[in-house]
């Protein structure tokens, strides 16, 4: 996607000759930070925020590198959450071997979805993805091992390598930024690799990109499915930590939500999607608690943001005097 | 020298996004001329065009039309007010027919051809009134595309490129239609890369270089002008 | 019986599979003809179908204005909310990537349902049907419930109505003319943007009539319009987005097809038009009725 009444390029910043060291040094601190977090707030809030980075960080992956709007991603969320949650509770195995197997079933059902999905482009694929991620939905609603309504309930954490103690939340916790770290790293890694290079340029221009011998057809699934189970993986990881596994993580909804994420910290940066997917967790936190209609407030979000707000936060920061003095270009 | 000229454009500066396209264009029409603006390729002229019916969102200057000032009017004002547009493409619609495709234009002012007047002057029309538009030759294309303004009652047609891609024999047939609206008192602005045929139908020149005019002569003068525009033009 | 099944249930199952198909006609005319002139998957429909409804509810509860009038009313009402919207919101969108175009109706959406969700609850509520509309008539094979014949009755001269709009009619051709080329018609001296205004209401009062047409058969709950958009969705791929009849024709039959399924294997009732999406996909992509490759 692009913001095409925003392309008249920004003026040339000169970068402050100490941008590269202060780049490294924050990222630094937010490890840091990242750390020592458990200690201050509460790690299961923490937690699902960092699933919810890395599904959205997955999801961007394919909207902003790719440039193909998903609106059916809660399927391979919600399905390796299931995945995972029956293979840990019902076949007992250990938690990274239930979270392989969900991040599996999501590549495997991205990979059928894919196939369908890619014959269109556009909006064309947008809808495609939304119905096929309807149809898994009516299937999780009616198969007998997901039970329906109420769920896949008191998964155990179990034993991480059959050695850590993962009921601690603590233990549990570093396991998670593991995997957090992990999956974005892949993120960084695929778009700066020769693959991800190739997917860009087949998003500027596909008739060359075919001109040149490229079979588009498939680096475009291949991106699909690498997305798919990026995102399976944040399911998968989520569902060890609330232990349990429900219809709302394969619903329309939540499909919109990753959207909705991604496109607030800004489409095609590596951490707009984390910063986004902060952002709305920490949201739904706070009005949880409160009367306030959440539904309402992200649609309200959604429409701001697509009017006034497309670059996203980080889009933003960007694109600004002060992150271009500090070395970031924008995607476009 | 002219009473008023029923358009005039004075300082018209244009851009395509940041593109500073038009540089300061003048242009005086008065009611019942042909106007050709010549140039080579990417000066200006279709931009000129583009910019005078408002097409062209960015645009500044002064552009006058029957007395009435048409900066700041939307695009389908500016047609009201009785300027046609006919465009390089030609824009026949694929979804419609010949027929539709004609009667598609609303009558913006009385005067304009009947529709047996019409077919009178284009009888090929006539023939392949029901097929579907885009079915149509280039050459009866470019009929049709000027048919369909004739029909408005538009007081001044901008023409651009009438003649590219199109046969001889289609050439000739154009300039009679020419020939014929400049006998009905129908003011023209003809944008033409075709130096002989603009020679042909035109009352007025312009030379345009790089956004700007740089000459402006009428025909009589075109012989005097013609080792000049060979410079110019490369004809 | 045929292939097992009684006539009755097969009729019945069927009368239900048109009714729904009434619905996805509707529908996906209104999202077709939305989309051919602004490009723009409307998201929203699903709630202007639900706002249609609940303007009838709320006609006759608060202001005792029977369906009738609000068969009327509904359409005008949702149809000029909706013009407020694409004038002073959607417009903006035009020049950019269509994906914002669904991502803003998309949020339009959630408001929309948000907002009487909080203020109606989830559950539905009910609506009869006109009493010149109730009761049923005897077919011999089956009764047949004349408010839901009417529903079939209805939706068809509808679309029909509009069909006739767009083909053949001068308007029409100015809305053709415009999806080809909106700055060339511009320049003949048509208001486009009233056009473009104008669409999305005419788009807009559709899901609204077809609201109306619903609340008597479905109850009215702000969740009506949800699931039934993605099904839409499907439908209009099936069908693509090339031609007004192929929409309407295709949810008549989409309609029908999930009837059938109810009665054959019901268990896939739900999923049927998606995976007939799917096939369509794998072996005709532009969809059955589509133009683009």
């Amino acid at each position: 996607m692009s913001a095409k009444s925003e392309s008249h390029a920004a003026p040339a910043e000169p970068t402050l000759p100490q941008a590269a060291t202060i780049r490294a040094a924050a990222l630094v601190a937010i490890l840091a930070f990242l750390m020592v977090a458990p200690f201050l707030f509460y790690p299961i809030f923490l937690m699902k925020l960092l699933c919810f980075a890395l599904f959205a960080s997955a999801f961007n992956l394919l909207l902003g590198y790719t440039g193909f709007l998903s609106f059916g991603h809660a399927a391979f969320f919600g399905g390796a959450a299931y995945v995972s949650a029956h293979a840990v509770k019902e076949w007992g195995v250990t938690p990274e071997v239930g979270i392989l197997l969900g991040v599996a079933f999501a590549a495997a059902l991205g990979l059928v979805m894919g196939l369908i999905a890619i014959r269109r482009t556009g909006i064309y694929f947008a809808m495609i993805t939304l119905a096929l991620s309807q149809m898994f939905f009516f299937f999780c609603l009616q198969a007998p091992f997901t039970h329906g309504e109420d769920g896949l309930q008191g998964v155990p954490r179990g034993h991480l390598f059959g050695v850590i103690d993962l009921s601690s939340q603590t233990n549990m916790y570093f396991f998670v930024l593991a995997v957090f770290l992990l999956g974005v790293g892949i993120v960084w890694r695929f778009v700066n690799s020769p693959f991800g290079m190739i997917l860009k340029s087949i998003r500027e221009n596909e008739a060359r990109a075919v001109s040149l011998g490229y079979s588009v057809a498939g680096y475009k699934l291949g991106a699909f499915v690498m997305s798919a189970a990026l995102a399976g993986l944040a399911g998968g990881t989520k569902a060890l930590v609330f232990q349990f596994a429900t219809l709302t993580d394969v619903a329309w909804q939540m499909s919109g939500e990753v959207i909705l994420m991604t496109l607030l910290g800004g489409i095609g940066t590596l951490i707009g999607p984390v910063v986004g997917a902060g952002l709305v967790v920490t949201l739904q936190n706070y009005l949880a608690t409160s009367d306030f209609p959440v539904t309402i407030i992200t649609g309200v979000v959604f429409m701001v943001c697509v009017l006034l707000f497309r670059r996203g936060l980080i889009g933003e920061f960007y694109a600004s005097r002060l992150g271009r003095r500090l070395g970031f270009r924008p995607e476009r | 020298m002219t009473t008023t000229a029923l358009l005039s454009v004075e300082g018209l500066h244009g851009w395509y996004g940041e593109s500073h396209v038009l540089h300061g264009v003048d242009l005086q029409v008065n009611e019942g001329e042909t106007i050709c603006i010549l140039g080579r390729n990417g000066m200006g002229k279709t931009t000129t065009l583009r910019a005078i019916m408002g097409i062209l969102k960015r645009r500044e200057g002064t552009i006058r039309f029957a007395g009435q000032s048409m900066i700041g009017l939307p695009l389908h004002r500016s047609a009201r007010a009785g300027l046609g547009f006919v465009p390089e493409e030609r824009g026949i619609f694929s979804s419609l027919s010949v027929e539709e495709n004609l009667m598609l234009p609303p009558k913006v002012a009385e005067g304009g051809m009947s529709v047996a007047e019409i077919y009178d002057l284009f009888p090929n029309l006539a023939e392949r009134r029901n097929s579907q538009g885009t079915k149509l030759s280039g050459g009866e294309q470019q009929m049709l595309a000027m048919a369909r303004i004739l029909r408005t009652g538009a007081r001044c047609l901008l023409l651009d490129e009438p003649t590219e891609g199109l046969a001889p024999v289609i050439i000739q047939r154009i300039g009679e239609v020419l020939a014929e609206l400049k006998k009905r008192g129908m003011t023209v602005v003809l944008v033409e890369q075709n130096f002989r045929f603009a020679a042909r139908v035109a009352d007025r020149f312009y030379l345009m270089d790089h956004g700007r005019m740089t000459a402006e002569f009428p025909v009589a003068q075109l012989p005097d002008r013609m080792e000049m525009l060979n410079r110019e033009l490369g004809v | 019986m045929i292939f097992g099944i009684p006539m009755v249930a097969l009729m019945g199952q069927l009368l239900v599979g048109l009714i729904n198909g009434s619905f996805y006609a509707l529908l996906s005319l209104g999202l077709a003809v939305i989309f051919g002139l602004l490009r723009v998957i409307n998201f929203a429909h699903g709630a202007q179908y639900m706002v249609g409804a609940f303007a009838a509810l709320l006609l006759l509860k608060m202001g005792g204005v029977g369906y009738w009038w609000a068969v009327i009313l509904a359409p005008v009402i949702v149809g000029l909310l909706s013009a407020v919207v694409e004038r002073t919101m959607l417009r903006r969108l035009y020049d950019l990537d269509p994906l914002y175009g669904l991502l803003f109706t998309f949020g339009l959406a959630l408001t929309v349902e948000g907002i009487f969700r909080y203020y109606f609850g989830a559950s539905g509520q009910p609506y009869s049907p006109p009493k010149e509309l109730a009761g049923a008539v005897n077919l011999g094979f089956m009764f047949l419930p004349i408010y839901r014949g009417w529903v079939v009755i209805a939706s068809l001269v509808v679309c029909l109505a509009v069909w006739f709009l767009i083909e053949k009619t001068k308007l029409g051709a100015y809305l053709r003319a415009a999806t080809e080329n909106p700055i060339l018609v511009q320049s003949f001296g048509v208001n486009v943007p009233l056009l473009l205004t104008g669409t999305y209401a005419l788009g807009a009062g559709l899901a609204a009539f077809a609201g109306v047409l619903a609340a008597p058969v479905y109850q009215v709950s702000p969740l009506m319009g949800s699931n039934l958009i993605i099904i839409v969705f499907a439908v209009v791929v099936v069908g693509g987005m090339g031609s007004i009849m192929g929409a309407i024709v295709t949810g008549y039959l989409l309609g029908i097809a999930e009837g059938l399924t109810k009665v054959f294997y019901p268990e896939a009732s739900n999923i049927v038009i998606f995976v007939i999406m799917a096939v369509v996909l794998i072996l005709r992509p532009a969809g059955l009725f589509g133009k683009e490759a």
